[in-house]
């Protein structure tokens, strides 16, 4: 149930963001959710997109330095208190939350959140417990 | 194996006495000849003739690269030009280059000093050797083929650059040597696995490597990463060009002078007072064989220290410790003096850390600042920003506990720091001093 995410390093200079974007123009991919953390010097893009390898081969070439990791998508109710019931959940299992940012699309009438845990595994089986909704790579891609 | 074996394992006694006489030739031949050298030994009272001893040496004055420049471009030569065959020059990266010639017989013994350093490298006839020094006025590229040539194998003239085409020859030629820079080398090793190609599955042997300071854990890494014996070669086209020191293959531990054509000595950069053997200085050095360029006590600026004790290879000839600086090139950061050659060596012991790095120092608010920037590359690169600041932390605090000043870790992309073709060029001093 886990989905695959792309992380680039970013050094913060100008126009670096726009090049990664250019770059998965040209190589037709589409990118269905992103967040950026940053430091002073530096920063981490990470990417949700339609076709991972495709978009992992163009990056590497133009010479970025590139890492595929496990992210879970998540269905959140869209009402107050939505993502408050998930995060609880996971805290009562000790679960800690690396970071998490929100996909674009909404899946029915439901929001997703994109997770990284440090338990991954154990997340995921303690989200499933509780019944919460996590969304399969495949079927994430191509929402 | 030795190429010269009389001279280059000749008992000290005799070696010396065949000094002495050189060295008395030499200075009747530069007094003569290079007004320079007249000035200079009358201001300070030592004639030729005042020397009877090799110990006297140390009374002539030293000759500096200031020198050479002032009287750029043929004043030093000490032979009419109709006998000078060929010019190099160094690069002039401040004010003018240095220009430097020599006569058939200079090249003639330049490709013997050569032929003796590839062969104590591991090189012998019927190797091919791949010779991606730069060849033009650097004395790289055309120093080694000479004495390749002389030696007897087979030389590839490839120079450096085009290094897609490097991999390629590599690759067919199947060649056994390599002579490069060390960090070319490493370009170039980067550069064949970009192409798919193992360097670990070539031919090579043995890398006689040098034109630039590099640290052991730099051998240990190309080594390891091209599957060679890596042998540092020492040399500077004021003295001749590569070919005046170079390591044995038996030992990899120091490098030995070629003592029958040079002179070594020791000094304390400040003083200028003559060092003992062991003790860490300014190498600086006396030709005793060259025709059209001679140098008298010249200072290279290179900090080393010379070990006389005998070595398992046989040569008699006294060995020089890899250089570990320059003395231009030490940076004092908050009074601290440090050597580019220390931070790599730091940084070479943290895993995952490339060896191409960059020094940036700047004074802010009257305080000298450090920053080094390092490359982050797939191994340490972490998806969580707090993965890649520890990293950063780890690394500023190594340098602080093995050299103790503070720096600033800052991470850069892969392949960013520039790749030198030639000598590095890892620090960059912003401050106005």
């Amino acid at each position: 149930m886990k989905a695959e995410q792309i992380s680039i390093f970013l050094e913060n200079k100008a126009g670096r963001l726009s090049e990664v974007t250019g770059i998965l123009a040209e190589a037709g991919v589409n990118i269905r959710a992103l967040s950026l953390a940053d430091t002073t010097d530096f920063g981490v893009l990470r990417l949700i997109v339609d076709d991972n390898p495709k978009a992992e081969e163009a990056i590497k070439k133009a010479g970025f330095t590139v890492r595929i990791t496990h992210v879970v998508a998540v269905e959140v109710d869209d009402r107050p208190g939505g993502l408050h019931y998930i995060l609880d959940t996971l805290t009562q299992a000790d679960i800690n939350v690396e970071y998490m940012y929100a996909f674009v699309q909404q899946s029915g009438d439901k929001a997703i959140m994109i997770f990284r845990f440090d338990q991954l595994d154990q997340a995921i089986s303690v989200l499933e417990k509780n019944n919460i909704a996590v969304i399969s790579g495949s079927k994430l891609y191509t929402m | 194996m030795i190429f010269n074996i009389e001279y280059e394992t000749m008992p000290r006694e005799a070696l010396e006495s065949i000094q002495l006489r050189r060295l008395q030739n030499i200075l009747s031949r530069v007094y003569a000849t290079v007004p320079f050298y007249r000035q200079a030994f009358n201001d300070a009272g030592v004639l030729p003739g005042d020397v009877k001893s090799l110990d006297d040496l140390r009374r002539l004055p030293f000759t500096m690269k200031q020198d050479l420049r002032d009287n750029y471009p043929f004043g030093m030569f000490a032979v009419p030009m109709e006998n000078v065959v060929r010019i190099h020059a160094s690069s002039g990266t401040t004010g003018k280059p240095t220009v430097v010639g020599y006569t058939a017989r200079d090249i003639d013994t330049w490709a013997e000093l050569m032929a003796r350093s590839l062969a104590s490298g591991g090189a012998s006839r019927g190797d091919i050797i791949h010779n991606a020094y730069g060849y033009g006025l650097f004395t790289g590229g055309l120093g080694a083929h000479y004495g390749a040539e002389k030696l007897g194998a087979s030389v590839i003239p490839v120079s450096g650059g085009n290094t897609k085409r490097q991999v390629i020859i590599m690759k067919d030629f199947g060649p056994t040597i390599l002579t490069c820079t060390p960090s070319y080398a490493l370009h170039l090793a980067e550069a064949a696995e970009e192409e798919g190609v193992s360097f670990r599955d070539l031919k090579f042997k043995s890398g006689i490597f040098g034109a630039e300071p590099w640290s052991e854990d730099m051998r240990h890494e190309i080594e390891n990463k091209l599957g060679l014996t890596a042998i540092d070669v020492y040399g500077l086209s004021e003295i001749i060009g590569p070919g005046v020191s170079i390591e044995c293959h038996e030992a990899q531990k120091g490098l030995h002078i070629f003592e029958d054509h040079f002179i070594p000595e020791i000094i304390d950069p400040g003083s200028g007072e003559v060092l003992p053997y062991g003790e860490t200085g300014e190498l600086v050095i006396t030709s005793l064989t060259k025709e059209a360029f001679p140098v008298i006590r010249y200072r290279t600026r290179d900090i080393t220290s010379l070990n006389p004790e005998p070595c398992i290879c046989g040569r008699t000839h006294v060995r020089m410790n890899k250089v570990s600086g320059r003395t231009d090139d030490m940076l004092i950061i908050r009074g601290v003096n440090v050597f580019p050659s220390q931070i790599e060596s730091v940084l070479m012991q943290i895993e995952g850390v490339e060896p191409h790095y960059q020094l940036i120092v700047d004074r802010e608010e009257n305080l000298d600042r450090l920053t080094v920037v390092v490359e982050v590359n797939k191994e340490v690169f972490s998806d969580e920003v707090k993965g890649l600041q520890q990293f950063a932390k780890n690394i500023e605090k190594e340098i602080k506990d093995y050299l103790g000043i503070s720096a600033k870790v800052k991470l850069a992309e892969p392949k960013s720091i520039e790749r030198s073709q030639g000598k590095a060029a890892r620090v960059v001093d912003n401050r106005k001093l």
